[in-house]
């Protein structure tokens, strides 16, 4: 009889302190959790900041500007096109 | 000696005592027992209340609003997180140091923000959507009372290029214009709540339930094409410039597709700065304002009285001598032109010519036209003051006002409605709706309007306007077949014609498969010329040219130069 009491005396105090340890792992892993969403929230606004510069940068008003001002580039006029049949 | 032996215990004592005490005991469990009930029972909710109170809390969680992206996925509008800083001036007691960090870090001047912390208001904003990092260092300076929220703040890129087309949204992120206020069910995100555990520093350190999910806004693809909207713009821009006139706007749409590619309007304004804002910059004229489109509208008289099977592209009709009595009044043209083909009525836009058809026509079918063309009814856009125009019943109909109507008098459009009836002729003969979005199907058939003979021959009439010997050769592009009509409108001022213009053009190319419809106006043109001609073709031009060779448009006519030297017919008002 006191055999199996000592048992589950035993028993009880393992599971209690398994019980402990899932707890903090739990919290722990949370804690995690936690982090990485803030983190993945954070590279969402950079996103969203880095497409505001990318289309700053593309506007087509620069980019027109840097043509023609930087590089000197200037439409084909009427004769410089010369179109191409799509070959079929 | 052993208490089992104490003398004492012999002695007997009152039984009243032993029952005393029992009666004692039993009511100090009674009213444990009471207590509990009353703690377990009756008061639970609130004292769980008090102890959940204790550790667990409630976390608002912010959605994101939706970008606007334009048909390429460019993005056109997007929302960032800043920080507004608050304070609740009862607790804000700043020494002059302090308040001349703030102030500084703030760019605000110090007396302004004594002025703010010394309100008497429980809660007054410092400064609204300042850069996070900014707010940061105003955090690090640890004043009482001053506090910082998160908030979103609206950012357009493509600046005063998009803003009527884009509209605003206001401190809150809510829509307030334009498409911002139109698609505002999509793009607003719902803000959620979740409730966590928090341990003594404030950490979380358990999920216990997700009250509401945050959703974000949705993504709006438009049918705007980005370097379209910006041609149009630059180009008005110089147009205005060039003409000295007060007002402008240009609207594109796509001829097989019924989307919108380009809506500009001059003046204009930055969305991302809206400190100095006239009501002049905000109207969005191609939609809210309405005005006479004058020789723009012949087209449709003369698809009428083909489609009544009266007339056909080349019966004549004698203009001279140039005028037109009906009743009392007397319409004009600018020219004699003596003898004319329906073609020739419209290439040099003929108003006696054009009263003279539609004063064969009966009115009832006249306004059946006009009003499934969309003319008199607001295109329902979603925009705000959005206007349908002035088209009368024909019950009311004057002849005189039928035969002004003919040419584009007595009535009124919006670029945008004048635009989109544009759609039958460069179609064949149907009318489709006209789409803010991006479509990912074109829609299979519009509905019609005219048939597809007519819309065929009135779109070579249009060819025709703009060759040698039309009203607007300057809207010829080399490589191109181009279809279009001048417009040319004296303003009404408080009821009277006044000596002010609007010229408009509006047209579509390539002519043997029309690809895009421009239609431009130009709001009082102060320069030397003022005719639509003159003013509104070349912009047309411009904005149709290179439109076309951004969309990578096959030239119809290779080998054709444009004879722009050629001069323009007057067109008759």
């Amino acid at each position: 009889m006191a055999r199996i009491n000592a048992i589950l005396l035993a028993l009880a105090v393992v599971c209690a302190l398994a019980t402990v340890s899932a707890n903090h792992t739990a919290r722990k892993l949370f804690t995690e959790l936690e982090r990485e969403q803030a983190r993945s929230q954070a590279l969402e606004v950079e996103w969203g900041q880095l497409q505001l510069e990318q289309s700053t940068w593309a506007a087509p008003g620069r980019v027109e500007k840097i043509a023609r001002d930087k590089l000197r580039m200037k439409a084909p006029g009427p004769g410089q096109i010369i179109s191409i049949d799509a070959v079929r | 000696m052993k208490f089992s032996q104490s003398p004492l215990l012999s002695q007997g004592l009152p039984a009243w005592r032993s029952r005393l005490l029992l009666l004692g005991l039993l009511a100090a469990f009674a009213v444990l027992g009471g207590w509990s009930v009353y703690l377990q029972g009756f008061n639970s909710v609130f004292l769980q209340e008090k102890g959940a109170s204790r550790y667990s809390r409630v976390i608002e969680l912010s959605a994101t609003r939706g970008r606007i992206m334009d048909r390429h996925g460019d993005v056109l509008a997007v929302s960032t997180p800043v920080k507004s800083v608050w304070a609740i001036p009862e607790d804000a007691k700043l020494n002059p140091g302090q308040l001349r960090a703030l102030a500084g870090l703030l760019e605000l001047d110090v007396r302004e923000l004594a002025r703010k912390l010394g309100s008497d208001a429980d809660f007054v904003f410092v400064k609204r959507q300042i850069p996070p990092d900014t707010a940061e260092r105003v955090a690090a300076l640890k004043l009482p009372g001053i506090h910082d929220q998160r908030e979103y703040r609206r950012y357009y890129p493509s600046a005063e290029v998009t803003a009527h087309m884009l509209g605003f949204t206001g401190a809150e992120d809510v829509g307030q214009e334009g498409v911002e206020l139109a698609f505002e069910a999509a793009l607003a995100g719902k803000p959620g709540s979740r409730r966590v555990i928090k341990d003594r520093r404030g950490q979380v350190v358990e999920d216990v339930e997700s009250i509401r999910a945050p959703q974000d806004g949705r993504d709006v693809l438009l049918a705007l094409d980005a370097k379209i909207q910006y041609l149009a713009h630059s180009n008005l821009r110089q147009a205005i410039a060039e003409n000295r006139a007060k007002a402008g706007g240009i609207v594109v749409l796509d001829a097989k597709t019924g989307e919108i590619l380009a809506l500009v309007n001059s003046p204009t304004y930055n969305p991302n700065n809206r400190v100095k804002l006239a009501g002049a910059q905000l109207r969005n004229r191609a939609l809210t304002d309405t005005f006479e489109p004058g020789s723009t509208l012949k087209p449709f008289t003369a698809a009428l009285a083909l489609e009544a099977g009266k007339y056909r592209a080349d019966t004549l009709i004698q203009t001279a001598p140039g005028r037109l009595t009906i009743g009392s009044a007397t319409i004009h043209d600018a020219h004699m032109h003596g003898m004319l083909t329906v073609a020739q009525v419209i290439q040099k836009s003929s108003n006696v010519g054009a009263a003279k058809m539609a004063l064969s026509l009966p009115p009832q079918e006249m306004w059946a036209m006009l009003d499934s063309l969309g003319f008199g009814s607001p295109l329902k856009l979603g925009f705000p003051g959005e206007v349908g125009g002035r088209l009368r019943p024909f019950k009311k109909w004057q002849p005189i006002e039928q035969a002004t109507m003919a040419y584009g008098h007595g009535i009124s459009v919006t670029l945008m409605q004048l635009a989109r009836a544009y759609l039958v002729f460069a179609r064949d003969g149907d009318l489709l709706p006209l789409s803010l979005t991006r479509l990912e199907l074109p829609p299979a058939e519009g509905r019609p309007v005219f048939s597809k003979q007519t819309a065929h021959e009135v779109r070579a009439m249009l060819e025709m306007a703009v060759l040698p010997g039309g009203t607007a050769p300057k809207a010829q592009i080399p490589g191109y077949r181009v279809a279009g009509k001048t417009g040319t409108a004296h303003k009404i001022e408080s009821g009277v014609y006044a000596d002010k213009y609007i010229a408009s053009f509006v047209g579509f190319a390539p002519a043997s498969d029309p690809r895009l419809i421009v239609a431009v106006m130009i709001d009082e043109p102060a320069g030397a010329a003022y005719y639509g001609g003159d003013v509104a073709a070349p912009v047309f031009a411009r904005v149709m040219a290179a439109s076309l060779r951004a969309l990578g448009v096959a030239p119809d006519a290779p080998g054709l130069q444009a004879s722009l030297d050629s001069p323009a017919v007057k067109e008759s008002m």
